[in-house]
């Protein structure tokens, strides 16, 4: 890192980090992208799936990213019901997020921005109206201050950027799942199947995955609602589950996670401050996917930052152009998908497998995801409106 | 006082993000907690995907 003034400093290089700064140099802003771990793209904290739409519209499709190409999906229920999903050809991917993290700051370098490793940011710099004007890191042992006219939070769900510009950013402990996965081997899947589990016993208010990763390989994880880790952590749960299912399994991987599958911020701005992905809840609160709205929320901050640079303008009146433009995006869909979270995360097994009876009676051509939404939510036509609405926006 | 075993730890961050007094960090690698910020909720201790945090002060003890 030169010490010089930058126009904008992105703090974390994941997905939304790496399009934030990306976007913020093609607009012509000085840009640094720091991020606290020794590698970009690792450790993997993410079971890697993501739609072919979400991925392409934001980057030119690698074909080195891609592990498997899923062709199908199926709900399994409590009592092992399995519900093949009609997927209309909505492919999506198992990715590599160790390759594809890697790349995207790649192409951040390209545009420009400068890419530093090993740098734990500890505290903001701020003006005396409280304006933020830089970061304060640790580089090696050595406690350095960098300016900067913006900041971009990228810094995932632990982020405490926004904590330190004073926004509220605690996530709820009903909106959070704690989450475990094992990258196992050895193992017979198809890899072009992802399968999901739903119940009490395999992880309660969230989901149990497979997602397959091509040579016998796959993702297996699970995430338990922060308020039903009663019945034993996300560790415990998913080593009983492959005991169970895969017993012949060898584990290349072990790792913790916590996804927020929450609303987005109120505020994800401030002055001189923008918040992005993980950092400011832009998961699917149903999918818990983040790497597709992650890269969207990513590309609009940056677009925005590099205006504020040229306009010389860091104000948060002007920054809030970028929430406009996320609640425009996705916002509102995600505000949908959050109403339609809180309901069927709170399913019982009874529920669930009354769900899968009826659902298991429509053709398999037919039996989309939305059909199996209509179907729960015969009898409230204001979630109905939800899925519909937040399905026809994604 | 919520004690960390590290050797459990994996740096996930949930707890980070569910802390409400931001007591939390994750310097250096390594997980630490303010003693002085805590406000002793748990919500870290509940979070942990792992177990690796662990609850000692009186209302748990109760």
């Amino acid at each position: 890192m030169k010490q010089v003034k930058y126009d904008v400093i992105v703090v974390g290089a994941g997905p939304a980090g790496s399009l934030a700064a990306i976007h913020a140099a093609k607009g012509g802003a000085k840009t640094l992208l720091l991020e606290k771990d020794r590698d970009i793209g690792y450790p993997v904290r993410c079971a890697e799936g993501v739609s072919h739409i979400g991925l392409t519209n934001y980057v030119a499709l690698d074909p080195r990213w891609i592990r498997s190409t899923i062709k199908d999906a199926i709900l399994i229920a409590p009592d092992s019901t399995q519900v093949p999903v009609a997927t209309n050809n909505e492919m999506g991917y198992i990715i590599d997020r160790r390759i594809f993290d890697y790349d995207l700051a790649m192409l951040a370098a390209k545009e420009g921005v400068e890419v530093q490793t090993k740098a734990y940011v500890y505290d903001l710099l701020k003006a005396e109206n409280g304006a933020v004007t830089g970061v304060k890191l640790d580089y090696m042992g050595k406690k350095l201050e960098i300016a900067s006219k913006i900041v971009i939070g990228a810094d995932g769900v632990e982020s405490r950027v926004g904590r330190w510009a004073g926004l509220h950013t605690a996530v709820k402990i009903k909106d959070m799942e704690s989450c475990a996965q094992f990258t196992v081997a050895g193992i017979n899947v198809d890899p072009g199947k992802i399968l999901f589990y739903f119940g009490e016993s395999w992880a309660p208010g969230g989901y149990l995955w497979v997602f397959p990763k091509g040579n016998n390989l796959a993702n297996i994880g699970l995430g338990v609602n922060g308020e039903r880790t009663g019945l034993g952590c996300a560790l415990d749960l998913l080593s009983k589950f492959l005991k169970n299912h895969y017993p012949e399994a060898s584990i290349l991987t072990t790792v913790a996670g916590g996804v927020p599958v929450a609303k987005t911020l109120k505020r994800i701005t401030t002055d001189g401050l923008l918040l992005v992905g993980d950092a400011a809840r832009t998961v699917n609160p149903i999918s818990g996917g983040g790497i597709a709205t992650g890269m969207l929320s990513g590309k609009l901050a940056g677009e925005i930052a590099a205006e504020a640079i040229e306009k010389g303008d860091f104000s948060n009146s002007y920054l809030e152009n970028y929430s406009k433009k996320w609640s425009k995006a996705q916002g509102k869909n995600h505000e949908r998908l959050y109403r339609v979270k809180e309901v069927i995360f709170r399913l019982t097994d009874e529920e669930l497998n009354s769900l899968a009876a009826k659902v298991i009676n429509i053709p398999v051509s037919e039996r989309t995801l939305l059909r199996i939404f209509k179907t729960l939510f015969m009898n409230r036509p204001a979630l109905m409106k939800d899925i519909l609405l937040a399905i026809a926006g994604l | 006082m919520i004690q960390i075993d590290d050797n459990r730890c994996d740096l996930c961050g949930a707890c980070v993000g569910i802390c409400p007094a931001d007591a939390i960090a994750m310097s250096e690698l390594k997980l630490r907690i303010d003693p002085d910020t805590c406000i002793n909720c748990d919500l870290c201790v509940i979070v942990c995907p792992f177990n690796a945090l662990e609850a000692e002060h009186e209302a748990s003890k109760v």
